[in-house]
């Protein structure tokens, strides 16, 4: 069944809010501009969108506000590149162009009555700010939240608040770790693997979403087997080269993975072999 | 529609198959010679086809001689048949306007179907066409462009009377007789063609033309003319199981390439196959109008596997894996069979003369 024709077009939306979230993150708030495509739009966490900046092209962004959420679609932007510098330049009231949404998101549905242990590393991880906030939203559907950050530079953690928020939350806990600290570092000094061992989640009974870079999700996949948890209850979220993001270009394949259609969230015995290969 | 069973249309009759084709409102497009090589592009009459024409083609070589045969289909391909038509090497996907208070319109090309006959596949080119096909529009999303133009299409495919260095078809399955996907085929024979559909819309064209019942002895020598066209193929590409090419990536062969490989993509720009475009703005002058484009790609290039500030494929040796495991290998897993059809392009128009089966052969266990 071929999809809709629509998918390989953008549509307007106006930027509705911009926020600032550190030097080079930001959010976007936006709006589609046509009422009947606002209707239409559907997506679950772990989904992303092709955002395009008048001129410049586009660049694929996870979506990061909740499915429920009334129009506004939120993205998480880190400034990177050419496209993503520009994004950085819009105001509110400012138009680009949206496609999607694309490829297969977070497994919710899966996790429903389970732990659910939210791993990720780097700069921010978007694709799974929007599984945090889609289960915290539905404290009834999971048994425990954990969420495990790590940085390398204590300086690098941004939305700090964000996780002091979540830390207060009945059933939610937060582990952070920075590589290197300053003094006023008042959490886990180390590698974020090293938090698997202090985290309360039930391994036998969870599923476990990873977003990072492609080392520390696969350090952290292989350590939460050697914990016992299932192979077929880990997540992991993969990033390539997304161009046309419906599985043509051919730049994101993983083997004989579209990552723009087969992923972004694969299960991690599917990739486990690539994750360990060079230049794949 | 499997392949029918075959009339005859006799040499001089060959035109009224033009005719009837112009008749029923298609643009001829087909093989003719330009600078040195066989190319596929529009034509009006028989006498542009490539009339005693033939390929000599080496791993690195393709030269054109020439002779008093009559035959206007005894050679073996160019470097392009239907890709180009079907996914241009460049094309407009849409293009975005603003106007003065910063509205965005998005509009798509109009993509209406023009009718093109095609005369001359040859049936390495009609198995590339069904993989196309299967990427294209079979998959998730279908690519409404690739679509339309598919839509307009008729298909004469022709068996192959010959066989270059290069082929091996027969190899892989794909040929040197056209099987299926065409709307009508030809057999060339010194006096004329055997002439079959398989379509309805090749069926319509029949009787429209003066077709003599097939002799026996015409289908005996179509028959040894297929059996000497696979017997002339000197190579022939080893089955590769699935994994067969991936679990090999730390065999030495791969540098062994590397070194003499120069990343230049030619194979991937002359496969048939070979689907990789790449997408990029180009924005008018005026600021006003933006046209996003998309463009052939190869994986050999640097920018294929490079996300911001991360390579996935730093080397040649990384790039020419990517290439070979993903169009033997991975391909089955993707499509259900090899991304190969044995049209040996890959080798003939390689600079650094790298030889694809031979290299195949070696990694994937077998022999050369």
């Amino acid at each position: 069944m071929s999809r809709d024709y629509q998918t390989q077009t953008p549509i307007a939306a106006r930027v509705v809010e911009f926020i600032q979230e550190s030097d080079a993150i930001f959010t976007l708030r936006l709006q589609l501009e046509d009422a009947a495509e606002r209707a239409r739009y559907q997506f679950m966490p772990g989904q992303f969108n092709m955002l395009y900046l008048f001129g410049v092209g586009e660049v694929p962004i996870s979506i990061v506000s909740d499915p429920l959420d009334d129009d506004i679609i939120d993205h998480t932007v880190r400034v990177v590149g050419r496209v993503t510098r520009g994004l950085a330049q819009l105001k509110k009231g400012d138009r680009l162009g949206l496609r999607g949404p694309f490829g297969h998101g977070w497994p919710l549905a899966l996790a429903r009555d389970k732990d659910l242990l939210i791993v990720t590393g780097g700069l921010g991880c978007a694709p799974v700010v929007s599984a945090i906030n889609y289960a915290l939203k539905r404290p009834e559907h999971y048994r425990k939240l954990s969420i495990v950050q790590g940085v390398k530079h204590a300086n690098d953690l941004i939305w700090q608040h964000r996780y002091d928020d979540w830390r207060e939350r009945e059933g939610v806990e937060v582990l952070l770790a920075a590589d290197e600290a300053g003094p006023a570092w008042p959490f886990h000094v180390g590698r974020i693997t090293e938090l698997l061992d202090h985290v309360t989640t039930a391994y036998d009974n969870c599923v476990v979403m990873i977003c990072g870079p492609e080392g520390l999700m696969q350090r952290a996949a292989e350590l939460l087997l050697e914990k016992g948890v299932p192979p077929y209850s880990i997540y992991l979220s993969m990033e390539r080269n997304m161009q046309c993001a419906v599985g043509h270009c051919g730049h994101c394949q993983l083997g004989a993975d579209f990552i723009c259609k087969d992923g972004p969230v694969f299960v991690y015995p599917d990739i486990r072999e690539r994750l360990l290969q060079e230049g794949v | 529609m499997e392949r029918q069973a075959p009339r005859f249309l006799a040499r001089q009759n060959f035109p009224l198959l033009l005719e009837q084709l112009v008749e029923h409102g298609y643009r001829l497009h087909g093989p003719q010679v330009r600078d040195g090589a066989i190319v596929y592009d529009t034509f009006h009459s028989v006498d542009q086809l490539p009339r005693g024409v033939q390929d000599q083609q080496q791993v690195g070589s393709y030269r054109l001689i020439t002779s008093s045969n009559k035959r206007l289909f005894h050679w073996a391909n160019g470097p392009q048949a239907l890709k180009p038509l079907l996914q241009p090497a460049r094309e407009v996907l849409w293009q975005a306007k603003r106007d003065a208070n910063g509205a965005l319109a998005f509009m798509v090309p109009e993509s209406s179907i023009a009718k093109v006959a095609v005369i001359g596949v040859k049936a390495c080119d009609m198995a590339a066409l069904a993989l196309q096909d299967q990427h294209f529009l079979q998959g998730e999303y279908e690519d409404p462009g690739y679509r339309a133009r598919r839509e307009g299409l008729f298909l004469v495919a022709v068996d192959c009377s010959y066989a270059a260095d290069t082929c091996f078809c027969a190899s892989t399955g794909d040929g040197p007789s056209a099987q299926t996907g065409f709307d009508l085929v030809l057999t060339e024979l010194e006096t004329g063609y055997l002439i079959a559909a398989g379509s309805d819309k090749g069926l319509s064209i029949l009787p429209h033309l003066p077709l003599l019942d097939a002799q026996p002895q015409d289908l005996d020598i179509a028959q040894q003319q297929h059996a000497d066209v696979v017997a002339m193929q000197s190579r022939a590409l080893q089955p590769i199981p699935i994994g067969g090419l991936d679990r090999q990536r730390g065999h030495p062969q791969w540098q062994d390439i590397a070194d003499r490989c120069l990343g230049c993509g030619n194979c991937t720009m002359v496969c048939p196959t070979c689907f990789c475009h790449h997408q990029k703005d180009e924005l008018a002058i005026k600021g006003d109008e933006s046209q996003h484009v998309r463009e052939w790609d190869s994986c050999f290039g640097e920018s294929h596997g490079e996300l911001t500030g991360f390579q996935v494929r730093k080397t040649i040796k990384h790039r020419y894996q990517q290439w070979m495991i993903h169009k033997l290998d991975s391909w089955q897993e993707q499509y259900g069979r090899s991304g190969c059809t044995g049209c040996g392009r890959c080798m003939s128009w390689c600079p650094a003369d790298i030889d694809f089966v031979k290299e195949a052969n070696v990694l994937g266990g077998g022999s050369e």
